[in-house]
């Protein structure tokens, strides 16, 4: 990776982030109070995790800086197994060692 | 005595919680190796983890900012993964809302998945609990939880830099998340909105400073959103 952040920025970013996660945080428990949120916020606000992290990784599964941006039979298989891991059993620290275990695998096995 | 009852009730929290030290544990020393991999000093990696105390949107802002992307472009796709919070605090209010301010607010600092999910079903499965049993309880959940979140994320900090490069650190957050988001796909609505993200985020990866990731996002929460309504009118 880059290597040459900026303390600034990071900074900006940690206690900017930090603010705006508290406030989230504390936005019914703290401010809104008793309020019910109305039920088409509700069922946009189930799919924020699912709708952010897909696409922030799609392009570093195919495209890994680390090779260059050519897509690596290695790092593509471990993205499946941790995929297929992960909806079959349910168990995230499982579907992590398997696709860990597949990408050095595969790592070794090309090298 | 109801001190004593609260008591029991925080070491009843403690039980409870401390299972989950076993996933938030590793995620923190996952955190530490890969925060210091891309360049943070290891106050800035504690800083994320005690100030934001949010894995996902640490890794997000962590991948985010060595991409080099705007800091507006990190601060909106981070927040966008912790806005589900605001559904926790909204379902904790019914329980926790009577609490004096300086209570609610410290509790809202804590308030991450876990102590969510378990405070949540006890709250509901014992509604006889008062309030300062449930505040008591719901500080023992987080009690073994988080101070392992920050220990453990200062492990990987220390560790971080005497890892070789041919461990393909590289890869790790997009193991993580796709471990993390892969049990969630437990739903038609939740499998479409999860395509839509990628679908879109690779046909706009062109655009400048990862602004094609919040036009997928947003596109992909609307399509769940859509497609839970209309599989739901289906079933009904």
């Amino acid at each position: 990776m880059s290597g040459d952040l900026d303390t600034g920025t990071i900074w900006l970013t940690i206690i900017a982030l930090g603010i705006g996660t508290f406030v989230i945080r504390f936005s019914f428990l703290g401010l809104i109070g008793n309020r019910q949120l109305p039920e088409w916020v509700l069922r946009h606000l189930r799919y924020t995790a699912v709708a952010v992290l897909p696409g922030l990784i799609a392009p570093l599964v195919l495209w890994p800086a680390a090779t260059g941006g050519q897509t690596d039979p290695a790092r593509l298989a471990a993205a499946f197994v941790t995929l297929a891991v992960g909806v079959l059993t349910r168990k995230v620290l499982l579907a992590i060692l398997c696709g860990a275990g597949t990408l050095y695998l595969m790592l070794f096995l090309i090298a | 005595m109801p001190g004593t009852t609260a008591k029991s009730y925080f070491w009843r929290g403690v039980r409870d919680g401390a299972p989950f030290v076993l996933v938030v544990g590793p995620f923190g020393l996952l955190f530490g190796v890969v925060g210091t991999e891309a360049g943070l000093n290891i106050v800035e990696v504690m800083g994320f983890s005690i100030l934001v105390i949010a894995g996902a949107s640490q890794f997000a802002a962590v991948q985010l900012l060595s991409d080099n992307a705007p800091t507006l472009i990190v601060l909106a796709t981070a927040l966008a993964v912790n806005l589900r919070m605001a559904m926790y605090s909204a379902a904790l209010v019914p329980h926790l809302g009577a609490a004096p301010l300086w209570k609610r607010a410290l509790m809202a600092y804590f308030l991450v998945d876990q102590s969510y999910a378990v405070g949540a079903v006890k709250f509901d499965t014992e509604p006889q609990m008062t309030l300062q049993q449930k505040v008591a309880y719901y500080f023992g959940i987080v009690a073994p939880i988080c101070p392992n979140w920050y220990l453990l994320t200062l492990v990987g900090a220390l560790v971080g830099k005497s890892i070789p490069p041919s461990f393909a650190l590289d890869f790790a957050i997009p193991i993580t998340f796709l471990a993390l988001v892969a049990p969630g796909l437990r739903t038609v609505a939740h499998v479409a909105a999860a395509t839509t993200s990628v679908a879109v985020a690779l046909a706009l990866a062109f655009l400048p400073y990862n602004s094609g990731l919040l036009i997928a996002a947003l596109a992909a929460m609307i399509t769940g959103a859509q497609v839970e309504l209309w599989t739901k009118g289906r079933m009904a």
